[in-house]
């Protein structure tokens, strides 16, 4: 019976100790929390210094989170407070949809919910040591490549749909393509989980060349990385969601709709992001190859949503466990190394 | 000093109430009350949650993430490093700890303090090191990153100190008089050892193999820029945990969380047996 009372008496005290965290985390009216993938920390806060210039954004405070995008699309999803999601790709959204989190019409605006935009880029060695211009260079023998795993980090679906897009998107079979990915995969020597590791990993000496996004490559190159990249004369459309949940503050709408305006494009743009919108005077882009000329454009961009049918689609196709394309291919490579 | 030298000194205490009577005292039943509510919002029902997890999805979904190529041999590579790397452990940890209590050296204080390092270094700061040091243009010649040496030498490192924090305590202990009682009456080096020390020694030794095994089917931070989660290669189980977890199959994840869980269960209890046939043997 004691034993009992002692232990009721310890869960109770749990249980007041939790109660007083809860209450506690409630905000005040205009405080807005804005949960995003990492590479955000620091390009969105010239975003809402800029907005807080602006009438609708007068006396916002902001409260934000920042990491791996389906880290903190699950986090949204476990009961994270978001007022503004941004992740690096749709199918992060589409969870909080999902959930009831987000409104089925966020994508219906004049982006179609994309906020920030970048395209899939090589990084490689000072110089180009390996005389990587292109997609087919990549899959020849002794190259030696680094890029995010497609399994663990959501945005390093790009690069490997990049890869297919290259074939499909220049008139060939499916066939092709995976053979094409088979030989992709073969010359890839490390799979680091997310693309900021696939970085280090590649900084430290390991590689010839990193597939990467445009951004992730300039802002590591303002700050001192010391390598050269190349957008390739065809290449994938990144494209980064972001929504208003669906009991936000109706400040956040406010906020999205200033993402869209020239002004926030354009400090995003500073950052690598290339504009989603027209009428972005770009700013001098430090780290770029070109800083007056930061967003060249590629002969032939794919995008998710023409070539793949979007990513409710390639998704399913490509990256499910059990049917999906890539890990066939990664299992065929694997086994016979 | 660390979380193995108290594990190793709470068993032989443990063992001891367990033979003694029940009737609990109002203070140690408050004890056992805080105890107990802490271990089940901690371990217990975190635990039974994931195996809940692991079942929601049947037997199919279960068999059907283990028959996985891809996630057997994530598991294979796991465990069987897991098991080289504890084995090695058991040996070079003994041995350091043993030359941290019975050799007088120079820099021995220095080196009593660095041991425990990897335990207070964040895994992604000791894989980047170890990167730096192992990867292209190694200063050491080594270029292991990325290849099958990565795992077991990631493992070696983040698993280092536990045998040796567990073992120390117990040989600082160890009566010398007694070595030499047995010296005087005839007994060789080895005789000593094998009768005297091991036996002695044998509980603290186990527990630092279990600890060690324990972290090494678990680990995660320390790998990732090192092995390079090659499929079929390097990949470890947290990493494919991981995977599955990014995919939304919650289900996939906690089978083979699961399954980790068991071989752990399975590791420690084996080693309790070794530990207690051992010590009796002596």
């Amino acid at each position: 019976m004691k034993k009992i009372k002692a232990a009721v008496v310890g869960l109770a005290g749990v249980l007041a100790l939790t109660a007083c965290s809860a209450s506690g985390s409630s905000g005040s009216a205009d405080q807005l929390s804005v949960v995003g993938f990492s590479v955000l920390e620091a390009a969105n806060e010239p975003v809402f210094a800029d907005f807080k210039a602006t009438d609708a954004g007068k006396g916002v405070d902001f409260q934000t989170s920042y990491g791996a995008s389906g880290d903190q699309s699950r986090a949204v999803e476990g009961g994270l407070k978001a007022d503004y999601v941004h992740f690096s790709l749709e199918p992060d959204i589409q969870r909080l949809v999902d959930d009831n989190l987000v409104a089925p019409d966020w994508n219906t605006g004049p982006t179609k919910g994309i906020v920030t935009s970048s395209v899939v880029v090589f990084v490689v060695r000072p110089g180009n040591p390996k005389h990587i211009e292109g997609w087919d260079d990549l899959i020849k023998p002794g190259v030696q490549i680094i890029t995010p795993n497609p399994a663990s980090s959501g945005s390093a679906k790009w690069n490997i749909l990049a890869a297919w897009a290259h074939i499909t998107g220049n008139g060939g079979t499916e066939a092709q393509a995976k053979e094409f990915v088979k030989k992709f995969l073969g010359n890839t020597i490390a799979l680091p989980s997310s693309a900021r590791e696939a970085t280090t990993a590649f900084s430290g000496g390991n590689g010839d060349v990193l597939i990467s996004y445009e951004n992730e490559a300039i802002v590591a190159r303002q700050k001192g990385e010391d390598f050269d990249y190349l957008v390739p004369d065809d290449t994938l459309k990144i494209e980064n969601p972001g929504a208003v949940t669906i009991d936000a503050n109706p400040k956040a709408k406010d906020f999205l709709d200033f993402l869209l305006t020239p002004a926030a494009q354009e400090d995003y743009a500073a950052f690598g992001f290339r504009p989603v919108i027209d009428g972005v005077t770009l700013p001098q882009v430090e780290g770029a190859n070109d800083p007056a000329n930061p967003f060249p454009v590629p002969a032939k961009l794919f995008t998710i949503a023409d070539l793949f049918g979007g990513w409710s689609v390639a998704n399913d196709k490509f990256f499910d466990d059990e049917t999906g394309i890539i890990p066939a291919l990664q299992a065929e490579t694997g086994k016979t190394e | 000093m660390s979380q193995g030298a108290t594990l190793a000194a709470a068993r032989p205490a443990l063992r001891r109430r367990a033979g003694s009577r029940t009737n609990l005292t109002s203070g140690s039943s408050l004890g056992l009350g805080i105890a107990v509510t802490w271990f089940s919002l901690l371990v217990l029902i975190p635990l039974a949650a994931l195996v809940a997890t692991a079942a929601g999805g049947g037997w199919d979904e279960y068999i059907k993430t283990l028959t996985n190529e891809q996630t057997l041999a994530a598991l294979k590579l796991t465990v069987g490093q897991s098991f080289v790397v504890t084995a090695i452990n058991v040996v070079i940890g003994t041995t350091i700890a043993w030359v941290l209590v019975r050799d007088q050296f120079f820099g021995k204080r220095i080196l009593d303090v660095i041991i425990d390092i990897p335990f207070a270094l964040p895994t992604i700061v000791a894989g980047l090191v170890l990167l730096t040091l192992y990867g292209k243009g190694s200063p050491l010649g080594l270029e292991w990153a990325n290849t099958e040496l990565s795992v077991p030498l990631a493992l070696a490192f983040v698993t280092l100190p536990f045998v040796v924090r567990t073992v120390q305590p117990v040989l600082e202990e160890l009566d010398a008089d007694v070595e030499e009682a047995a010296a005087s009456l005839g007994a060789g080096r080895v005789t000593i050892f094998r009768r005297l020390i091991l036996p002695s020694l044998a509980p603290a030794i186990a527990a630092g193999a279990a600890l060690s095994f324990a972290r090494a089917i678990a680990e995660y931070g320390s790998l990732v820029l090192l092995s390079g989660n090659l499929p079929f290669h390097t990949e470890v189980v947290s990493v494919r945990v991981l995977s599955f977890i990014e995919g939304g199959n919650t289900a996939a994840a906690a089978s083979v969380a699961t399954v980790m869980l068991a071989v752990a269960l399975i590791v420690i209890v084996a080693l309790d047996l070794v530990q207690g046939w051992v010590a009796r043997r002596g």
